[in-house]
C-alpha cells in the first residue's frame, strides 16, 4: 500500500503566497524518496506541511490510506508519521535518554524500554552518551538521536529534513547507510537534502522542488547517471 | 542580627519562590509576564479564609496559632486557586495568545489583576484579615535568632511543596513533557506533545503553587487585597534571577530575594524593602540576562 500519498498540496506561511504550489507524489513503504531542490524551493516548507507544522491550503495528505487533514501535529507520531526537522531537532536541555523516553512515551507502557533499547542498538554512539545532555552532543550523534526519536514509535513513514548538514563526509555515508537500513525493514523514507550525490546514492526515486513546483521526476538512478538533468536544476556544484 | 536575616529572609524567600515557580513556568512557557499572578496567591489566601471559617474552630496544633482546618483550607484553596488560573488562561489568554500581540497580553494580565484584586476588596473590604488572632509563640534557634513556630510550619511546607514540585519536573514523564514543551513547542509537537494540555496542567500547578504562597504569607504575615501585587515584583525578580524557565532558578532566586529583602532592612531601613528586589533584578539583567540557570528548560 502507499505509505504515504501527497496530492496537488499548496501550503505555505501565509495563504496569499503559497510556498509549496501544487505538489504530488506517492510514497511506497520501503522505499527511499529523495526531494532535492535549490535553496528556497520550498522542501522544508513541504516537510513540515507533512509534518502538520504548516498550514495546508489545498490538496490532501493520506497516510497509509487515511487523510491527515484534520489531524494535529502532536497525533501524528501516533498515526506512524516519524519527523526529523532540520535544526533544533533534538531537546538540547533534556538528557538523551529523556530525549528518547519522551516520544516512547506514546508506545504501550510495556513496549517502552524494549523499543528504546532497540535504538540504542541501532544508534550505539547515543548508549555511551545516555545520561548526558542532548546539548553536549556531536553533530553526527545529534543527527543520530533525532533520528532515533523519530523512529522510536516504529513509524510507517520517515520525513528526514537535510540529514547530512553540517556533517563531515564520513558521518553523512553513516547517515545514509543507516537509513538505506531503516528503508529496508518497510518504512517509506522522504529524504529532503541539499547533498544531492548522497542523497541520490541512496534513493530509489527522486522529486526536484523549483519554486515549489515539481520540475523534475524520476529515478534516483536515471538522475544518478544523467547528471545534466542535476545540474540543470541543481547548478552543476551538487551533481558534479 | 545576621542570623535572624537569615532566618526572617528564608522564610520569606520560601514563599516568594513558591509563587514565582508558576510565574516563571508560565513566562517561559508562553513567552509572556503574567502580571496578574500575584493575585493568585491573593486569591488563595482568601479562599482559605473562607474554607478555614466554613470549618470553624479547632484546637490550634501545638505551638502554632492554627489547627488542622487551616491545612485543609490550604489544599482546598490550591485546588480552587488551580482552577482559577487555568479559568483564566481558557477564558482570556489562549484567545489573545491566538490573535493578539505580546503587549496585548500583557494589558490584558494587568487588567485581569486589577479585576481579581477589586472583587477581593469589594467581598473583604480593605482591611486586613488574619487567619487567628493567638499570638504566636517564638522559638530560640540560636543566639541572636528567634523564629515564631508559624514561621518554622511555614517553612518547612514550603520546602516539601518545592521537593514535590522539583521531582515532577525532573523524575515523571509529566514534567519531562513541561520541559521539552518550554525549550521547543514545535519538537514537542513533532514527539507526539499536546502542547495545550501542557499549558493547562502549568497554570494548574502554578495558581496551586502560588495559592499557598499566599496562605503562607497570610499565616505569618496577614491578609490585604493587595498582598500579593506587591508581591509580584519579588516575583519577576525571583523568576530572573533564577532563569526564565528553571524551576531550581525560581527557588533559589526567591531565596536570595528573601534573604536580600531581610538585609536591608537594618542596613537601609524599611522604607528601601520594596526597591531591593529591583535593584537585584536590574543588576541581574545587566551583567547576566538569562539568570543564574541559564534560562530555558533547566
Ligand atoms: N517560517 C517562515 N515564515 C515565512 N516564510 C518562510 C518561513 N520559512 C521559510 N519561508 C520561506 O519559504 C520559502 C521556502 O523556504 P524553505 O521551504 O525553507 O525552502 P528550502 O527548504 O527548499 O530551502 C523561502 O522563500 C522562505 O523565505
Ligand atoms: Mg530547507
Amino acid at each position: 500500500m502507499t505509505a504515504l500519498a501527497v496530492r496537488d498540496l499548496v501550503a505555505g506561511y501565509d495563504p496569499a503566497l503559497p510556498i509549496v504550489r501544487g505538489v504530488s507524489f506517492d510514497l511506497a513503504g520501503g522505499a527511499i524518496l529523495a526531494l532535492l531542490g535549490p535553496n528556497g524551493a520550498g522542501k522544508s516548507t513541504l516537510a513540515k506541511a507533512v509534518a502538520g507544522l504548516v498550514t495546508v491550503v489545498s490538496g490532501s495528505i493520506h497516510l497509509r490510506g487515511t487523510p491527515l487533514g484534520d489531524v494535529p501535529a502532536h497525533a501524528r507520531l501516533r498515526r506512524g508519521l516519524g519527523f526529523v526537522p532540520q535544526t533544533d531537532n533534538v531537546f538540547a536541555g533534556l538528557t538523551v535518554a529523556e530525549n528518547l523516553a519522551i516520544a516512547a512515551a506514546i508506545l504501550p507502557r510495556a513496549g517502552r524500554a524494549g523499543r528504546i533499547a532497540a535504538m540504542l542498538t541501532l544508534f550505539p554512539d547515543l548508549a555511551a552518551a545516555r545520561r548526558g545532555a542532548a546539548g553536549r552532543l556531536s553533530g553526527g550523534q545529534r543527527q543520530m538521536l533525532a533520528m532515533a526519536r523519530a523512529l522510536i514509535a516504529a513509524p510507517a513513514v520517515l520525513v528526514l529534513d537535510e540529514p547530512s548538514a553540517g556533517l563531515s563526509p564520513k558521518l553523512v555515508g553513516v547517515v545514509m547507510a543507516r537509513l538505506r537500513d531503516i528503508a529496508a525493514t518497510g518504512v517509506a523514507v522522504l529524504l529532503v537534502e541539499q547533498n544531492v550525490r548522497a542523497a541520490l546514492a541512496i534513493a530509489d526515486h527522486a522529486l526536484i522542488l523549483v519554486e515549489g513546483r515539481v520540475a523534475h521526476a524520476g529515478g534516483g538512478a536515471t538522475l544518478r547517471d544523467d547528471p545534466a538533468v542535476a545540474a540543470l536544476y541543481l547548478g552543476g556544484r551538487h551533481a558534479a | 542580627m545576621i542570623a535572624q536575616i537569615l532566618v526572617d529572609g528564608i522564610t520569606s524567600g520560601a514563599m516568594i519562590g513558591l509563587g514565582a515557580i508558576g510565574l516563571t513556568l508560565t513566562y517561559g512557557l508562553l513567552r509572556f509576564a503574567n502580571f496578574a499572578h500575584g493575585e493568585f496567591a491573593t486569591w488563595g489566601a482568601y479562599l482559605a479564609l473562607l474554607v478555614a471559617g466554613a470549618i470553624g474552630p479547632a484546637d490550634p496544633l501545638g505551638p502554632l496559632t492554627f489547627g488542622w482546618p487551616l491545612l485543609a483550607a490550604l489544599a482546598a484553596s490550591m485546588v480552587l486557586t488551580a482552577l482559577l488560573a487555568a479559568a483564566l488562561d481558557g477564558v482570556l489568554f489562549r484567545r489573545l495568545r491566538r490573535h493578539g500581540s505580546a503587549i496585548t497580553l500583557v494589558i490584558a494580565s494587568f487588567g485581569a489583576s486589577l479585576a481579581l484584586r477589586s472583587a477581593l476588596e469589594f467581598g473583604f473590604g480593605p482591611q486586613p484579615w488574619y487567619y487567628t488572632r493567638d499570638i504566636a509563640m517564638t522559638v530560640r534557634l540560636g543566639p541572636g535568632m528567634r523564629a515564631t513556630w508559624d514561621q518554622l510550619a511555614v517553612l518547612g511546607l514550603a520546602i516539601v511543596l518545592m521537593l514535590a514540585m522539583h521531582l515532577l519536573m525532573t523524575r515523571t514523564p509529566l514534567g519531562r513533557a513541561m520541559r521539552a514543551v518550554s525549550e521547543n513547542p514545535d519538537l514537542a509537537r513533532l514527539a507526539g506533545i499536546d502542547p495545550a494540555r501542557i499549558v493547562r496542567v502549568t497554570w494548574l500547578l502554578g495558581g496551586a503553587l502560588a495559592a499557598s504562597a499566599g496562605v503562607f504569607l497570610g499565616v505569618t504575615v496577614q491578609l490585604r487585597p493587595s498582598m500579593g501585587f506587591e508581591l509580584l515584583l519579588p516575583l519577576f525578580a525571583a523568576a530572573i534571577l533564577g532563569g526564565i524557565g528553571s524551576v531550581p532558578g525560581a527557588m533559589l532566586g526567591g531565596l536570595i530575594i528573601g534573604i536580600a529583602e531581610a538585609a536591608s532592612v537594618p542596613l537601609a531601613g524599611a522604607q528601601y524593602r520594596a526597591a531591593v528586589a529591583f535593584v537585584v533584578m536590574l543588576a541581574m539583567l545587566l551583567v547576566r540576562p538569562s539568570g543564574l540557570f541559564g534560562g530555558r528548560g533547566g
